[in-house]
């Protein structure tokens, strides 16, 4: 009984060992092909900005500052001097009085999925118009433009007052129209069917 | 140097409806027997169609952008191309037909591969940066996907298949799993999504389930037996099999593993409030279309044909295939013509023999997890909506669809 336990017990250390082993393994490199990027080029190439806002830079914006960029930008050419008014996608949620002359560019994001109304984060308009806007010139804008223009977008579609100041610690607190109308999809699993029970 | 091939390109523009009959002459292919002989001339830039070839001036199948929105827009800028279905055979769709889509509508970008990098960065233990020609050192694997556009929706307005069902096409695509480039980088616990990032001019971005990720992604420098081609990610591109279109990030340049969903701005359009629609929008239910016969085509009178189409499924292989000649009231079984694999567009047939009368033409497929292609009324049912022409099926429409043949043998949409 003893002499079972012992060689249990071995087996067992035995088990532990081989499973560290089999960790450490995993978890080190297989073909050591690439190299290390350097802190620097990691914050350089990283444009993401999640929902938390943890990766948002220093620097700060208000809807008056916003107003004048989005004249100065040049995104009045393509959205319009109301910002729903132009070829572009819609920004500002129109009045509903003035139609635009222009017919809703494909994809079509006109008054109820305009950025302001529609996403959830406000982290989603810093990243977008930090990334992608203006058009020719993406990546140009400083972060302090990226912060007024959100805010700008914000206050005219009647999410934030004017004087609300936007920096990396108020602008992911702002609560989104449709923060609690969106759900997310389900767990995705390999092979099985996309919604059980459809159609 | 310059001139000369400028003068040569104007020769060969003058000269290309001779082409493929020189080309044909060159090489010294001897007319057969009772047909009639080709015409001797002389030929033209032999060496440039011997380096790379091109197809018969007789062969005038061809790309167009969706009517909505113009490819290239008034900036150049392309959106939403729509491959020609009606014309496809077998799976494969050539590279150069190739539907197209683009995140927000960009410029497609001239990239020098030597100057591409793929990062991978986040979430990871050892972020890592490589060259295409390091991601070409990796174990590779090959293997047939299909590419559908949300966007790929079929109206009533639609005339042919190309309108109607032209966003989605199918390649041989050659890449390293994802799931290798990840365990490289040894990914930390708590990981749930990545955001992916192309190095176009907008970084097109988009977050994917880490369970998706580590599963069956490929970064694809291979389509067809050859590089990828600019319009579909030249040099490197992400292929999310099934997924909507969008997931599949073209000009690969990053990838970060994150937490949660990063509501990016390719995510945040597809917010809705119900998550089987979600669902429904992220992953491509299992569809299929009739290519022949199909709008503005012509069955020029009674007898044997054979109805053949495309099927496919964003969650496994096809199944099965069904065709009915009458409008869905009896449905009899397709045989599949190639192989099926998940994931990738399968080709079927039906011999038939019509009898002249107008008739409507539908197809419908049950994919491996033993999902049925809906009807409009199935779908309708489902969502508790009437089936009318305004209902719009929710997610992406992979709704069954039909041709009606009109007594003349002329084709059009069964919607319309």
């Amino acid at each position: 009984m003893g002499a079972f336990t012992m060689d249990w017990r071995k087996l067992f250390l035995l088990v532990v060992v081989l499973s560290l082993a089999q960790l450490a393994k995993a978890q080190s490199p297989t073909y050591h092909v690439g190299r290390t990027p350097t802190a620097e080029e990691i914050h350089k190439w990283d444009i993401s900005i999640g929902p938390d806002g943890k990766e948002l830079p220093p620097g700060h914006g208000t809807a008056a500052e916003g107003a004048k960029l989005f004249r100065v930008k040049q995104c009045v050419v393509c959205h319009g001097g109301t910002g729903s008014n132009g070829p572009a996608p819609t920004l500002i949620k129109s009045d509903g009085k003035t139609k635009s002359r222009y017919p809703c560019l494909v994809p079509c994001v006109n008054d109820s999925n305009a950025m302001a109304i529609h996403a959830q984060y406000a982290t989603t308009m810093w990243d977008y118009i930090n990334r992608a806007m203006p058009l020719n010139q993406e990546g140009t804008l400083k972060p302090d433009e990226v912060y007024a223009l959100v805010a700008f977008l914000l206050f005219k579609n009647g999410v934030i007052p004017e004087d609300q100041v936007l920096d990396a610690q108020s602008l992911p607190k702002v609560k989104m129209p449709n923060r609690d109308h969106a759900a997310l999809a389900l767990e995705w699993k390999h092979g099985t069917p996309i919604v059980a029970g459809y159609p | 140097m310059e001139s000369k091939s400028s003068d040569r390109r104007k020769f060969l523009k003058k000269s290309v409806t001779f082409v493929g009959a020189a080309a044909a002459a060159a090489a010294a292919v001897r007319p057969v027997s009772g047909q009639s002989s080709m015409p001797e001339m002389e030929a033209p830039d032999l060496p440039a169609l011997i380096a790379y070839g091109q197809r018969s001036p007789f062969v005038k199948s061809k790309r167009i952008s969706v009517m909505e929105r113009m490819s290239p827009d008034e900036f150049g800028m392309t959106f939403h191309v729509l491959s020609p279905l009606q014309d496809s055979v077998g799976i494969i769709t050539p590279s150069s037909l190739h539907y197209v889509s683009t995140h927000r509508g960009s410029y497609v970008p001239n990239i020098d591969p030597a100057e591409h990098r793929l990062m991978i960065h986040g979430m990871v233990d050892r972020p890592l940066i490589f060259t295409v020609d390091e991601l070409k050192r990796f174990p590779f694997v090959t293997r047939t996907h299909f590419l559908e556009c949300l966007g790929n929706r079929a109206k009533s307005t639609h005339k042919t298949v190309q309108d109607s069902h032209g966003l989605t096409s199918c390649s041989e695509w050659t890449g390293v799993p994802l799931s290798v480039l990840l365990k490289e980088a040894g990914v930390q616990s708590g990981a749930a999504f990545i955001v992916a990032e192309g190095a176009e001019s907008v970084k097109g971005a988009t977050s994917i389930p880490f369970a998706k990720a580590m599963d069956d992604c490929l970064v694809a420098y291979g389509q067809n037996g050859e590089a990828l081609r600019p319009h579909q990610g030249f040099p490197i591109r992400l292929l999310v099999p099934g997924f909507e279109g969008m997931h599949n990030v073209k000009y690969l340049r990053r990838i970060k593993v994150v937490e949660k969903d990063y509501m990016t701005y390719n995510d945040y359009g597809h917010i809705v409030p119900d998550a089987r629609v979600a669902s429904l929008t992220r992953v491509i239910g299992p569809k299929s279309v009739i290519t022949f016969p199909s709008g503005e085509q012509k069955l020029p009178g009674p007898g044997f044909y054979e109805i053949t189409g495309l099927a496919w499924s964003g969650s496994s292989a096809i199944r099965n295939v069904e065709v009915s000649t009458d409008g869905g009231q009896i449905w009899k079984s397709a045989e599949l013509r190639t192989p099926s694999y998940p994931m990738a567009h399968v080709r079927f047939a039906f011999p038939w023999t019509w009898d002249g009368k107008e008739c409507l033409i539908l197809s419908r497929c049950t994919d491996e997890t033993g999902t049925r292609q809906p009807t409009r009324v199935e779908a309708a049912n489902y969502w508790n909506q009437p089936d009318n022409s305004d209902f719009r099926v929710p997610g992406a429409d992979n709704s069954v669809f039909p041709w009606r043949i009109a007594g003349d043998g002329s084709v059009h949409n069964g919607l319309a």
